[in-house]
């Protein structure tokens, strides 16, 4: 398992794949994703049991992660990639005609890693209870994770689907939410304040944590911790705090780069500030 | 039906949406009673120039599409004249039982308005480029359902949809697409635009597809075929008059939108045509099919909606006469 220096120069490589692959057809959504780069580098190099060189869509006896919020794509594509779901070099096709790396993920086009589409807000958490439910049936031993955007929790299937994880008692869900606390329109607080997210979690009977996501070894303790609730009766609910667009000065510090592509200058700023560690694709 | 252009000439062009951005301000500034609701689009849906003048008539509902709707609904209750943004998407499919229960069936005074519809939405992809609306919109009993090609056309209909009394779907798009249709024109819901008169058959488009018929008609006539070119904005209540008065004279008809042929204009064309007047036809519009990520021009002539799938379709249609 790569230690925690080489999951930084993923996490790095990550980041570059997402600014390059947001610049290609103009289009995308670079904030986000940047935002939950520590998030996916985690859970795919080091927390999920699963199989990337023979992916199923049953996924039996792995871990299963769901992407709810899909407009964060390209860092969902990268780590798929580069933890060998499928070829680096297709990322290179995102957003393009006839590609399998929709804008939002999909099963469509068959695409190694997506287990259902997402781009529509506040359906994911839904799927992932129906999946983790299924685990449980079958009697596996195994875990389901999702991972949802603070804006999208203003969804109220969401809240739906809360009830429900706790009145099953799926307690082998770990779902996070990135509390970046901006969505399209600005700062989440603005546009439709979301109050005591962790408090409400609470009060719908999930067990809630707290982590700072733009910390390697912070998510990857974070991730265990939840780990060792899971049996316990409860759902989990990680509330991950995180800077959209991490790692790139101008990206950060507003929900401005919520859905823009950099322009060939500010590609180039972007790629200076982050190491290129395992070959850009 | 009235007459329009004569000639189809464009020096510019501009997004759909920016015309029911545009409309919406103006509105605001006539009409006290207009309010409006957003679901985290605000810039997407070109409302912002509307919220910052009348914040008090703005209201950000963040990304609760269901919830929108239904206090849309509430606030006809004493006569608000609530006008709704968000995609198409998440304006329909994502609202159904809302639009129906809340708004239709309570015969509400909403306006459901509808950006970023079809295919040309571009490289967000299949989940975002609804191609069903139009037929989910239809279907609801007492549903306006307008479907405007131009920037100009979509000012005027977001305007006159305001003294329309009932629930409308306005639908638009996202890419900026030549403008034609005159600034200053009165909108008429219901009524079909004739833009040019042909002999040898009948085009009915809607929306971006306009633009592409007239392309069509042009190329046509250097063949030496003449096409009358019809206007459909509004897809119901269908102009009848129109299509069937067309329909006779020309012997048969091809219809072309942005939207799948289940549920389309292209099926109620044939409706009033099969049971009044049965007419070939050819459809141009997509094929029961999901979209997919690439430009609006790439996504056009890949699924079947451009300008060359209209002469093809003029083409089969011709041999069936
Ligand atoms: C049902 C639905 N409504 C609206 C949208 C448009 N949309 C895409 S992303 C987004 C904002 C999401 O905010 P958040 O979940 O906080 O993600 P972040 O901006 O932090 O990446 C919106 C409104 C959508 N994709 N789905
Ligand atoms: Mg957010």
């Amino acid at each position: 398992m790569p230690d925690i220096q080489e999951l930084q120069k993923i996490c790095s490589q990550v980041r570059r794949d997402i600014v390059r692959m947001v610049h290609k057809p103009q289009s995308g959504h670079p904030g986000g994703s940047l935002g939950c780069v520590e998030y996916f580098v985690a859970l795919y190099f080091n927390i999920m049991k699963h199989n990337p060189k023979n992916f199923t869509i049953d996924g039996k006896g792995e871990d299963l992660f769901f992407l709810s919020n899909g407009h964060i794509s390209p860092v969902f594509y990268s780590t798929l990639a580069r933890s060998g779901y499928f070829p680096v070099k297709e990322l290179d096709t995102f957003r393009m005609i006839d590609s399998r790396l929709q804008g939002h993920p999909t099963t469509h086009e068959g695409l190694e890693g997506v287990r259902v589409a997402s781009g529509s807000l506040g359906q994911g958490l839904s799927v992932a209870c129906g999946a983790a439910l299924t685990k449980k049936m079958n009697g596996e031993n195994t875990l389901v994770y999702s991972l949802h955007g603070d804006g999208e929790i203003q969804e109220g299937q969401i809240w739906e689907a809360a009830m429900f994880a706790a009145h099953h008692k799926i307690d082998n869900l770990i779902s996070t939410i990135d509390y970046n606390g901006r969505q399209i329109d600005g700062d989440t607080e603005d546009v439709m304040s979301l109050g005591n997210v962790e408090a409400k979690w609470q009060a719908f009977g999930w067990h809630t944590m707290k982590m700072n996501g733009n910390n390697i070894e912070e998510v990857i303790s974070g991730l265990n911790q939840a780990k060792a609730e899971t049996g316990k009766g409860k759902p989990i609910m990680i509330i991950m705090t995180t800077e959209m667009g991490q790692g790139v000065d101008f990206m950060m510090g507003s929900h401005k780069w919520h859905g823009v592509a950099p322009n060939d200058e500010q590609l180039a700023s972007a790629l200076s500030q982050l190491e290129e560690t395992l070959g850009d694709y | 039906m009235e007459k329009t252009l004569p000639k189809f000439v464009s020096t510019e062009k501009k997004d759909t949406r920016s015309g029911f951005g545009d409309g919406l301000y103006e509105l605001g500034q006539k009409n006290k009673d207009v309010v409006a609701l957003c679901a985290d689009l605000t810039g997407s849906l070109k409302m912002d120039k509307f919220e910052k003048e009348f914040p008090d008539r703005f209201f950000q509902v963040g990304i609760a599409e269901a919830n929108m709707i239904g206090v849309a609904a509430g606030m006809t209750i004493g006569g608000k004249i609530p006008f709704t943004g968000t995609f198409a998407n998440f304006s329909t499919g994502r609202v159904y039982d809302q639009i129906r229960q809340s708004v239709a069936y309570s015969g509400k005074n909403v306006k459901i308005c509808a950006s970023h519809a079809g295919l040309t939405l571009g490289e967000d992809g299949a989940t975002h480029q609804i191609l069903e609306d139009i037929g989910l919109m239809k279907m609801l009993p007492g549903m306006t359902v307008i479907n405007p090609c131009d920037y100009n056309q979509t000012k005027a209909a977001t305007i006159a949809i305001a003294e329309h009394k009932g629930p409308v779907y306005l639908r638009f798009g996202r890419p900026k697409v030549p403008v034609f249709t005159d600034p200053n024109q009165k909108f008429e819901i219901g009524k079909a635009l004739l833009l040019n008169e042909g002999t040898d058959v009948s085009i009915f488009a809607t929306g971006h597809l306009v633009w592409e018929a007239l392309k069509a008609c042009e190329a046509l006539a250097e063949e030496g075929i003449s096409a009358e070119v019809i206007n459909i904005h509004t897809i119901k209540p269908l102009d009848e008059e129109a299509v069937l008065a067309s329909a006779k004279k020309t012997g048969c008809v091809v219809t072309a939108e942005e939207h799948q042929y289940n549920g389309g204009l292209g099926e109620s064309v044939a409706r009033v045509l099969s049971q009044h007047l049965p007419t070939p036809m050819e459809f141009v519009a997509v094929n029961d099919s999901f979209g997919e990520s690439g430009t609006p021009e790439q996504l056009m002539e890949k699924y079947g909606l451009s300008s060359n799938a209209i002469i093809k379709s003029v083409k089969a249609v011709l041999q069936r006469k």
